[in-house]
């Protein structure tokens, strides 16, 4: 391909193994991140066959979905007897074909998508897959990631390789600067609100623009850990000053004239001017509130000063849609979204779980208390986001608050551990899928950014947190 | 995995638009390691009360459709997460093709590995074929992969796309690991030269 190339179609370039007549090609694969609950029956699959992990060190493992969170887990066994064999066997699984692995004893643990950028596994220009749809996180890096199924784990493992037809380029772009109380949350939120959870659908998206630029890495992995959301193969960010400043010093990064070799080919790692996109949607930063999911699909965005809709207020497919969601949530159209009450607040996941994240609830709710009958639980991504919580002094503002201080894993996202919603309980998540009975049976999920949730945890209701600011 | 050349059978017509892999195989039963017998649970929260008494309204309960080996279903069908569980339900329960206007991405290519196989057509085609499933277990639809066709129970014929590379496989039933294996000195090549070009890796 000549003339000027997206950033995605430069890390393609150079990672294309060999190209079949029909274009297939079959690209290599530099990092591959493994957990519990997708990689079971590849590794069996591997056994089988009689085949070995083709490159150990390039593999990454970690258990996260299944762990318990509650304090007690480093004194005893997981209770739950599946959760405990799907733990076992990754811990069997990581020795037998001794790829890198951080057991759930090691600080070091926490959710596969936090722990990849923490330790300087994931770096720019790089592919990186996962078990697990998420995976579009490490896209913040200007690395092409994305999720995969367990036969493409398989797939991997073997081969390090992924049999792959290039996706289409989109551009989103957000111009001008986000309003105080704003978030790379409200962000992703209101991106997808825009263009719909199938919008970005065979695309790559490169997100751009002065408000992406101004975010942090913490941020800019939040923005792109939805791009699936929006039905995008993976979301992409060109990396910059911010992130060489955040990969370097890690411990898997490079060091001495390596950095130096690396440095100089990621400062290539940009989109050229006049390089073709297919889509571009432009939204403006200023425009951005702070928002909340009133539905069952990430798309049904509101921001916070809005009412409930009513199923007829959509088209299509979308009408039956809606009211189901309406009758699921028990929401009745035209209620004003500040007076839906919370019984739960879920703070963490891939999307949310961040040390920034952290700071950012802990500046909402420091010093106050949350709702009286109100249950409420920070989950930090990692062991190391929950050490550098507790030097920060965050973690006793969350305690003092009345808050569950958790330890590091997926937890209420998706509810695998023992960390679930009852049916009917309401609950503000700093997660990504609000999807039915995703955080438990008949649970109500409310998807929100962390300062968002902290404020729903104080005034027992969704809150426009900017009234708190 | 097996073949897939042609299929004729009972269509379940479930046209909510938005189906997630969530709903297809609820995260309860993510905690098996293996592949197989997860159909039981195909669509558990839909299809089963809390006590596990089947919900007589929900497509798969209802006579008709109990032995559906293809569904018609709304846009964007298996969105969401990545869990290849959602074609093992899929498969085990008997379903073999999914007819719908767009699927995630990450399903779609799923299915291909399990011998599902997901059709894309235009809306007005899936309206007739949905309507077509509506009619219950004598509307019997036709899928051939070879042609790249589908047929419903009158006779209307609609042409579908599939990569030639995913039709070959599912044709034949091949599994990828051996095909890819077999270029094993195109990858060791690759890899000596990225060892060159970004030995930080």
């Amino acid at each position: 391909m000549t003339g000027p190339k997206t950033l995605y179609d430069k890390i393609w370039d150079a990672h294309i193994v060999s190209t079949s007549e029909d274009g297939t090609c079959l690209l290599y694969i530099d990092r591959h991140l493994v957990h519990e609950v997708t990689s079971p029956q590849a590794f069996e699959g591997l056994r089988l066959a009689g085949r070995k992990v083709r490159a150990p060190e390039k593999t990454i493992a970690v258990p996260d979905h299944n762990v318990p969170t509650t304090l007690d887990r480093v004194s005893g066994i997981i209770a739950n007897e599946e959760s405990r064999i799907q733990v076992d066997a990754l811990d069997k699984n990581a020795r037998d074909f001794g790829v890198v692995y951080y057991p759930v004893s090691d600080v070091r643990q926490g959710i596969v998508h936090i722990v990849g950028p923490e330790q300087g596994w994931t770096l720019p220009g790089m592919t990186v897959v996962c078990g697990d749809s998420h995976t579009a996180t490490h896209g913040a890096f200007g690395a092409l990631a994305h999720g995969i199924g367990t036969s493409e784990v398989e797939h991997v493992l073997a081969t390090q390789t992924l049999i792959q037809k290039k996706s289409k380029n989109m551009k989103v772009e957000v111009t001008g600067h986000l309003r105080p109380g704003v978030t790379a949350k409200d962000i992703t939120l209101s991106v997808i609100g825009a263009t719909g959870t199938a919008g970005g659908t065979g695309y790559v998206i490169e997100y751009c623009g002065t408000a992406i630029e101004d975010l942090s890495m913490e941020g800019r992995m939040t923005v792109c850990n939805m791009a699936i959301e929006g039905g995008a193969r993976a979301g992409l960010i060109a990396p910059d000053e911010v992130t060489f400043a955040y990969v370097m010093g890690r411990p898997h990064a490079p060091k001495g004239a390596q950095w130096e070799a690396a440095l100089n080919w990621w400062k290539t790692l940009k989109t050229d001017p006049g390089a073709h996109f297919d889509k571009v949607v432009t939204l403006k930063g200023e425009d951005i509130a702070p928002v909340v999911t009133w539905g069952t699909s990430p798309e049904d965005v509101l921001p916070i000063t809005g009412v409930v809709p009513a199923a007829t207020d959509f088209t299509g497919g979308k009408v039956e849609a809606a009211q189901r969601s309406l009758d699921y949530m028990g929401l009745t159209p035209g209620m004003k979204l500040t007076d839906i009450k919370i019984d739960t607040v879920f703070i963490g996941s891939c999307t949310n779980g961040r040390i920034e994240d952290l700071r950012a609830a802990a500046a909402i709710l420091k010093g106050k208390k949350i709702k009286e009958g109100m249950r409420a639980m920070v989950v930090p991504g990692s062991g190391l986001v929950r050490a550098q919580a507790e030097e920060e002094g965050l973690a006793q503002i969350f305690i003092d608050a009345g808050m569950e201080w958790r330890l590091a894993g997926c937890s209420m996202c998706l509810a695998m551990n023992p960390d679930q919603l009852s049916p009917g309980e309401r609950c503000a998540a700093t997660s990504n899928r609000n999807f039915e009975g995703r955080q438990g049976r008949g649970g109500r999920t409310h998807l929100l950014s962390p300062a968002m949730a902290a404020a729903a945890a104080i005034t027992g209701h969704l809150t426009d947190v900017r009234e708190m600011m | 995995m097996e073949k897939f050349t042609t299929l004729t059978g009972i269509a379940a017509p479930m046209p909510l638009v938005n189906i997630d892999t969530d709903m297809i195989i609820p995260k309860q039963f993510l905690k098996t390691i293996a592949r197989t017998g997860l159909g039981k649970n195909l669509f558990d929260e839909m299809r089963f009360t809390q006590d596990g008494a089947e919900i007589p309204g929900f497509v798969l309960n209802q006579p008709a459709y109990r032995k559906a080996e293809i569904l018609v279903a709304g846009d964007n069908f298996g969105c969401g997460s990545s869990r290849e569980h959602a074609p093992w339900a899929l498969l085990d329960f008997g379903i073999r093709a999914v007819i719908s206007t767009s699927f995630a991405d990450i399903f779609y290519n799923n299915c291909f590995k399990n011998g599902i196989l997901p059709i894309v057509l235009p809306a007005e085609a899936v309206a007739t074929l949905m309507a077509d499933a509506q009619r219950g277990a004598n509307a019997r639809i036709t899928v051939d992969l070879a042609a790249q066709t589908v047929t419903s129970s009158d006779g209307q014929v609609f042409p579908f796309e599939v990569d030639a590379f995913k039709k070959h496989c599912l044709l034949n039933g091949l599994d990828d690991i051996g095909l890819t294996l077999a270029k094993a000195r195109a990858i060791d090549a690759f890899e000596a030269s990225a060892a060159q070009a970004r030995p930080w890796v």
